[in-house]
């Protein structure tokens, strides 16, 4: 299984992003491989709206069955809930971090969005 | 002759440039408030009762689930992320909508209906000359350009209008400029003001519309304003004068060329400058 961590760069070594739909990149990591690669969000950075849709379409796409970021708002959280993509957030910490503490089981799963929409 | 007053800051005269011009007309007017966020023309008008209100809806898909086989198409289309298909029904997220209906129609399987979703009213109210028609967007809607279209589509044909636009230089001020015949730009004389004078200067040099500055609260600040204009080839209509009557005046809901008749050649010139400017765009 793949899951995505929103990342600040294109390495493990990267913090984790907080944002969803603006975070700059998405690191799509392959559990069963151990290998990534880097999903470019950059588009999304820079959009006056829709990043949190766009950016969830994008996790889908990449086949990703889990998505670890700080905060998800409500479009993105029902869209990544319709293509049933497992959301788990963590405040701080490395992408490789993230993907250990998923494969521990020590994230909590998001039931609901945590944040506003923005504009 | 449609003339549009706009600005790229904030709270530089725009309002104030509008409704004064509006009143110092000696046939009717239309007035049309297209800052339709926060539209506030009617604090300084005494009006009649409003003759209309009217409701404005956009037009928002609406998928029957039994037609839909999953083709992506319309979430393809929408570049507004307001529907989203990926193999399965589309998910809509009407608050994003256009209302282009550009969904439907690449619909292969006609499973998108479009069904009306409110975003707004028009007022239609008398005061004197002036027809004043104006927009108001609902509480918790974002998208304000297909309002401003269908308060200019209440535009009628030679009866000269007045376009109070939004502040900035954004799809809003966009929606309310386009097919102007004039565009007044208000600034004021601060680093601020020249700043975004610059941004409004591009935007409307963008869509080909001739228009001058009109420098308020002048006298204040520094003379750069004025410099940049000289440097750029941009008239200057009017300079109002840093006059604290004119703000006390503002700040009651009155009128400067009522309360302060002093004025009232300022803005007739200014009428007369920015009907010259738009006819002569038109020879």
């Amino acid at each position: 299984m793949k899951i995505a961590v929103t990342s600040s760069g294109t390495d493990l070594l990267a913090a984790v992003d907080t944002r969803f739909g603006r975070a700059p990149k998405f690191i799509v990591y392959d559990l069963d491989g151990e290998t990534f690669t880097v999903l470019d969000n950059e588009m999304n950075l820079n959009a006056a709206q829709g990043a949190g849709v766009q950016a969830a379409q994008n996790v889908v796409r990449a086949g990703a069955g889990a998505l670890v970021t700080g905060h998800c708002g409500p479009k993105a959280f029902r869209v990544l809930a319709a293509a049933g993509v497992k959301i788990f957030t963590m405040e701080s910490g490395t992408v490789a971090e993230a993907v250990e503490r998923y494969r521990r089981g020590e994230l909590v799963e998001a039931k609901a969005a945590d944040v506003e929409g923005h504009w | 002759m449609i003339i549009a007053v706009a600005s790229g800051k904030g709270g530089t005269g725009k309002t104030t440039v509008a409704v004064n011009l509006a009143r110092m007309m000696n046939e009717r007017v239309l007035l049309l408030d297209c800052d339709v966020e926060e539209p506030n023309t009617h604090l300084f008008l005494k009006t009649s009762p409003k003759k209309s209100e009217d409701i404005v809806t956009i037009a928002v898909p609406e998928v029957d689930e039994s037609l839909c086989n999953g083709c992506g198409e319309c979430g393809a289309f929408c570049q507004y992320h307001a529907i989203v298909s990926f193999g399965t029904v589309p998910l809509v997220f009407p608050e994003m909508c256009h209302g282009c209906g550009g969904c439907a129609r690449v619909c292969p399987k006609k499973a998108i209906r479009e069904v009306d979703r409110r975003i707004g009213t028009i007022a239609t109210s008398v005061s004197g000359r002036i027809t004043l028609i104006q927009g108001r967007l609902d509480v918790g809607v974002t998208i304000a350009p297909p309002l401003i279209r269908a308060v200019k589509a209440r535009l009628q044909k030679g009866i000269p209008s007045i376009l109070d636009a939004p502040p900035g230089t954004s799809c809003p001020v966009i929606a309310t400029i386009r097919g102007a015949d004039a565009i007044l730009l208000v600034t004021e004389p601060t680093p601020f003001g020249l700043h975004d004078l610059k941004l409004a200067v591009d935007m409307v040099r963008e869509v080909r519309i001739p228009f001058g500055v009109v420098v308020n609260r002048a006298g204040s600040g520094d003379g750069r304003v004025q410099e940049y204009c000289e440097g750029q080839d941009i008239p200057v209509l009017a300079e109002i004068p840093d006059d604290r009557r004119i703000a006390e005046t503002y700040s009651r809901g009155r009128l400067v060329v009522e309360a302060l008749p002093e004025y009232r050649n300022t803005f007739s010139d200014l009428w007369k400058k920015t009907a010259a400017l738009a006819a002569g765009a038109k020879d």
